[in-house]
């Protein structure tokens, strides 16, 4: 795909089913391809969860950063980063589809 | 940085050292099925009307898969009888997915149509399908699961699963007509990509789990195999021996008077009919919750834990096995003794000799004794188990 910008829109692909356990974001695949193995399960880590959780397809990224911004420190530019780092990886994997 | 990391099933901790109050949720989809294998403990026609009538409505199983993802669930195996029979299958299967919940589908395989190995391919179990096969030729097969032209249907299942890429793994039965073809069976299975080890075997068969018909009761015990054989066909395996010392030094032991100290009731495994039992054998009836009055989340953190606790109250279970430290080795438990005599706590007598049997055959046991009139069998297992450690050593 294109690369991934702060003005886009991105939402949880249908082709996988997120759940919440202990706090984690579970990341359980559908179709075949997301994994290297069918029966692979995925989790985010700290900055992943919360970036999952605004991704609704209605905000865009910097949306979604400045959000962030008002829970976490970080340097200037630190977290766009992380979320365009973040969203880059999921859309590569399919697990985020732009709208 | 990666942001995503990846889980593979046997590793991940999700609970972080706790438990899920389900972890896995086994459901018998249907008692039917459209083999009649000899051996079979729960088996009835595919065209039992009473059978399918009683059966889970496809609302009632899609409540309870809902309420297995709420106690945590991630895995249901889908059971039967034959649970390709049931026509909502790929709706109740792709519920089950979309509920974030991997599959593990038991079936013969027969009924795997076209379409329904596309939807196994498009959206994968995320665990396997598991095959039963009854033997490598049509006479074999079909005399073995008592359905003329099975076999033809059973390998016509298996090479769309083969064609698709899906994964899937394979177990058998030692019964008269297929007995000659294990070398055989386990070189098929060998060639399956998903096969990492031999085939299960299952030979020393269960009697009817619903106690519903002698004369098949008859029929099964004559299919068991005796326990030399059971030996014999055990210890073929070249990993038999150092798995069992392994196995031996870690769970062989006097279970006491408590009934219950294998792991029923930690999970759930659903009838097909929305009875929910502390483990798959176990159907005696005031040993189950009815989930159409009942929360599975009730049978789980009241019900069972109650009955976790029952006790064994038959002087013979108490003399022989409550004192028998080939517990473990031995197959005893609530279950197979309902199955076997309508009760929870009598000793199988079957079950007891097999697992004398493999303790003579390893050495804890002299011929003719028992495993309850043993004293020193903490020495006996510890010197078993250590010979494992030192021909370790001496493989080193």
């Amino acid at each position: 795909m294109d690369e991934v910008t702060l003005e886009m829109v991105f939402c949880p692909s249908e082709d996988v089913v997120a759940r919440e356990i202990e706090g984690e974001v579970i990341i359980v695949p559908l179709v075949a391809g997301i994994g290297d193995m069918d029966d692979e399960l995925f989790t985010l880590n700290e900055t992943g969860r919360e970036v999952w959780r605004l991704l609704d397809g209605k905000r865009t990224l910097a949306h979604v950063a400045d959000e962030l911004t008002l829970s976490f420190q970080a340097p200037d530019g630190k977290i766009e980063g992380d979320v365009l780092g973040l969203v880059t990886e999921l859309a590569r994997r399919k697990m985020v589809v732009a709208r | 940085m990666t942001y995503v990391k990846k889980l593979k099933p046997h590793e991940f901790s999700l609970w972080h050292g706790k438990r899920p109050l389900l972890g896995q949720l086994d459901i018998e989809l249907t008692e039917r099925c459209n083999n009649a294998c000899l051996h079979c403990l729960i088996n009835r026609p595919e065209e039992d009307a009473e059978a399918r009538a009683g059966e889970m409505e496809t609302a009632f199983l899609q409540d309870l898969l809902r309420q297995a993802v709420d106690l945590g669930c991630l895995m249901v195996r889908f059971t039967g009888g034959e649970p390709l029979l049931r026509e909502d299958f790929a709706e109740l299967y792709l519920f089950t997915r979309r509920l974030g919940m991997r599959v593990i589908l038991f079936t013969n395989g027969r009924l795997i149509t076209e379409e329904l190995a596309d939807l196994l391919a498009r959206v994968p179990p995320g665990r396997w399908v598991e095959v039963s096969v009854y033997g490598m030729h049509a006479d074999s097969y079909d005399a073995s699961a008592g359905a003329k032209g099975s076999f033809i249907e059973f390998r016509r299942g298996v090479a769309r699963l083969q064609s698709r890429g899906i994964s899937f793994v394979v177990k058998g039965a030692i019964l008269p007509a297929n007995k000659d073809e294990w070398e055989e069976f386990k070189q098929w299975a060998a060639a399956i990509p998903s096969m990492d080890h031999p085939p299960g075997q299952s030979m020393n068969f269960d009697l009817r789990a619903r106690r519903d018909d002698k004369a098949k009761n008859e029929r099964i015990r004559k299919l068991r195999l005796s326990p030399q054989e059971t030996v014999r066909v055990l210890s073929r395996d070249p990993r038999y021996l150092k798995d069992m010392r392994q196995f031996c030094g870690k769970f062989i032991g006097p279970p006491g008077n408590k009934l219950f100290r294998c792991g029923a009731g930690h999970g759930t495994c659903m009838d097909a009919y929305g009875k929910a039992q502390m483990c798959m054998p176990l159907r005696h009836p005031e040993m189950v919750c009815d989930l159409r009055t009942h929360s599975l989340r009730y049978a789980l953190t009241e019900l069972f834990p109650r009955l976790r606790e029952t006790q064994a109250a038959n002087p013979d279970y108490l003399r022989r096995c409550a004192h028998c430290f080939l517990k473990g080795l031995c197959e005893q438990c609530p279950g197979k003794s309902w199955m076997e005599h309508g009760r929870l706590d009598q000793p199988v007598e079957y079950l007891c000799a097999v697992a004398h049997a493999q303790a003579e055959y390893l050495g804890l046991l002299e011929v003719g004794e028992k495993g309850w009139d043993v004293l020193d069998w903490r020495e006996r297992v510890e010197r078993f188990s250590r010979r494992e450690n030192e021909n370790a050593k001496e493989d080193a």
